[in-house]
């Protein structure tokens, strides 16, 4: 999965500025995507593509279970999210609605990559390729859960092994 | 095992559970709001395009919903929202609905203390963050996004990863100028907003022990701001006559076993907590408050499931008496059983009396939604549980976090000042 990255070089960016409170009480995904990071980055719904990636810090998305979120990023284009660490309903959020795939990174490819560079997210060989400076990182692999639902397609999709 | 272990074994029908371990839980209770239904009810729709059947859920009797975020409707979008939540709880035959106007609502973690609807050993989760509030009374409580609230409505259980478990343990009473807000904001402090990621935040001893539930509830309330899946307290005598008093019969006790396993014990002396304020822009910004920066505050801000309980106003009503607030000071009780509490007790005077303005329980200012948000550059000392930029209102504005005590205190001084130091 190729994409170009969006880099917030910052810890705990959190759901009030993925997508403040204000826009709650918004239930369209096409207009909660032009809020998107509007708390951080009021250009970001100019400059953002299908199919970029973000990539930021510890502690990605901290702070409300807003499903906004994630939905929000995804359909402003974002197809991942790569950082150092995720707050945790963030993440599931992101899995269990297949909005975007989330990343956790190392700090070579924190501080590796660079904005705008393109990157080539493989997720059966957890191997992050930057096209751009012709590096290669590794990714955290997903436990077995995860990786289980991401291939399901989102949590509906996934049938449980009954044991 | 220790108490999350043995509620999460018993609720996946195993003999036992370690962390790491995943699971399917069985539910207990399920609760949504005006702003998680209507999230809800997005994926409904989508699932029965995906040809997926809506047409029931697994057990209308232990989901109960809450008007709280946007109430009274802040605009013609909320106001949609109120009704779309109304006309889903009539569909699917939910009776516990608390509709604001119509006798008791509030903010859903409050209702969940106030309204006794969740017992000590349940799994009860919610479309919120701030779901872990309830851990107090010895659940597993723990938030969930839209699509894992619709998967729970339609089958009754979802998927965990079995938490490790910090425990805190708190011995000696807290001072009475400091409160159990001070005590969760330091401990947030030191382990950071991400220190209790994914894992249970416990809290116990003899600090805990002599608490009020209430006062357990904000330590649990705020293990959201530390990252944590769920705060908990092992239920005592006080929460079944805590639970008991607000109608609950038989209200079961469970406890972790003597050996349980904690991933790391964390030790406070109470004796040693001051009063503390978060600062711009984390909650794990900390400064004691007689080393906070002198600001000018423009508002006092009381309100919210972290800071506007019956207690809470018990201690900003203690301040107030007799005072005069120097700012702008909101307070907005969490539950109308708390404001009638407040009313009746004569608190409500005391409020007035002091120059305050009240509202009704709503979510409202505390995440930016209405009914009080902050301009540029504004002030404010809050009783509320975040203060990340924009979180209050504009992204300029700037929200000091603290006890009840000290926003009440600060309220009479305009500045952000100690409770003992007050004239």
């Amino acid at each position: 999965m190729k994409g170009n990255i969006i880099k917030y070089a910052q810890d705990n960016i959190d759901t009030d500025v993925i997508i403040p409170g204000q826009y709650l009480k918004v239930h369209d995904y096409a207009e909660l995507a032009t809020h998107a990071m509007e708390g951080l980055d009021p250009d970001f719904h100019s400059k953002v593509k299908e199919g970029d990636f973000i990539l930021s810090g510890r502690n990605f998305g901290c702070g409300s279970s807003r499903e906004h979120a994630p939905i929000a990023l995804s359909h402003s284009g974002i197809k991942a999210v790569l950082a150092l660490s995720f707050a945790r309903i963030f993440y599931r959020n992101a899995v269990d609605g297949a909005f975007l795939l989330p990343i956790e990174i190392d700090e070579d490819a924190y501080g590796g990559i660079s904005e705008g560079d393109e990157i080539d997210i493989d997720i059966s060989t957890n191997e992050i390729k930057n096209i751009t400076k012709n590096q290669t990182y590794k990714m955290k692999p997903f436990s077995e859960i995860i990786g289980k639902i991401i291939s399901a397609g989102g949590l509906f999709k996934y049938k449980p092994d009954k044991d | 095992m220790n108490i999350v272990e043995k509620i999460l074994a018993r609720a996946s029908g195993k003999s036992s559970v370690s962390p790491d371990d995943v699971i399917f839980a069985d539910v207990d209770k399920v609760m949504l709001h005006d702003v998680s239904g209507p999230g809800v009810i997005k994926v409904f729709d989508k699932l029965k395009n995906q040809g997926i059947s809506v047409d029931k859920l697994w057990d209308p009797s232990k989901v109960w919903v809450a008007e709280d975020h946007f109430v009274p409707s802040a605009d013609k979008v909320s106001a949609e929202n109120i009704v779309k939540l109304s006309n889903f709880t009539k569909k699917y035959g939910i009776e516990k609905h608390f509709k604001y106007g119509m006798g008791q609502y509030g903010i859903c973690h409050t209702l969940s203390h106030e309204e006794a609807l969740v017992m000590p050993g349940e799994v009860y989760v919610g479309g919120d963050s701030h779901t872990n509030t309830t851990g107090a009374l010895g659940a597993f409580a723990c938030g969930l996004g839209h699509t894992d609230v619709a998967y729970v409505l339609l089958n009754g259980n979802i998927w965990f990863k079995v938490p490790e478990t910090y425990y805190f343990k708190i011995n000696g009473k807290l001072p009475d100028h400091v409160m159990a807000k001070d005590l969760i904001l330091k401990i947030i402090g030191d382990i950071g907003t991400d220190g209790g990621a994914y894992r249970t935040m416990q809290f116990g001893g003899t600090g805990v022990d002599e608490m009020s539930v209430q006062s357990r509830l904000t330590l649990c309330n705020m293990t959201t701001e530390a990252g944590a899946k769920n705060g908990i307290v092992e239920p005592d005598q006080k929460v079944i006559d805590y639970l008991s008093s607000r109608g609950a019969t038989n209200v079961p006790l469970v406890h972790g076993d003597d050996d349980a396993e904690y991933a790391k014990i964390f030790e406070y002396e109470s004796s040693e907590v001051e009063p503390v304020v978060a600062k711009p822009f984390s909650p794990a910004n900390i400064s004691v408050v007689r080393e906070a920066p002198s600001v000018e505050l423009d508002k006092s801000y009381i309100g919210s499931c972290t800071g506007a309980k019956y207690e809470d106003l018990e201690a900003v009503a203690r301040i107030l008496k007799g005072r005069k607030v120097k700012i702008r000071t909101e307070i907005l009780p969490a539950a109308i059983s708390i404001y009638q509490r407040a009313m009746e007790n004569g608190l409500l005077k005391i409020f007035l009396d002091a120059g305050a303005t009240i509202g009704p329980p709503t979510c409202g200012a505390c995440c930016g939604a209405h009914m009080g948000v902050l301009a540029k550059d504004e002030i404010c000392i809050s009783t509320t549980n975040r203060n990340f930029p924009g979180r209050m209102g504009h992204i300029e504005s700037q929200t000091y976090l603290s006890s009840p005590l000290v926003a009440a205190a600060s309220a009479v001084t305009g500045k952000i000042t100690d409770p003992r130091d007050l004239k």
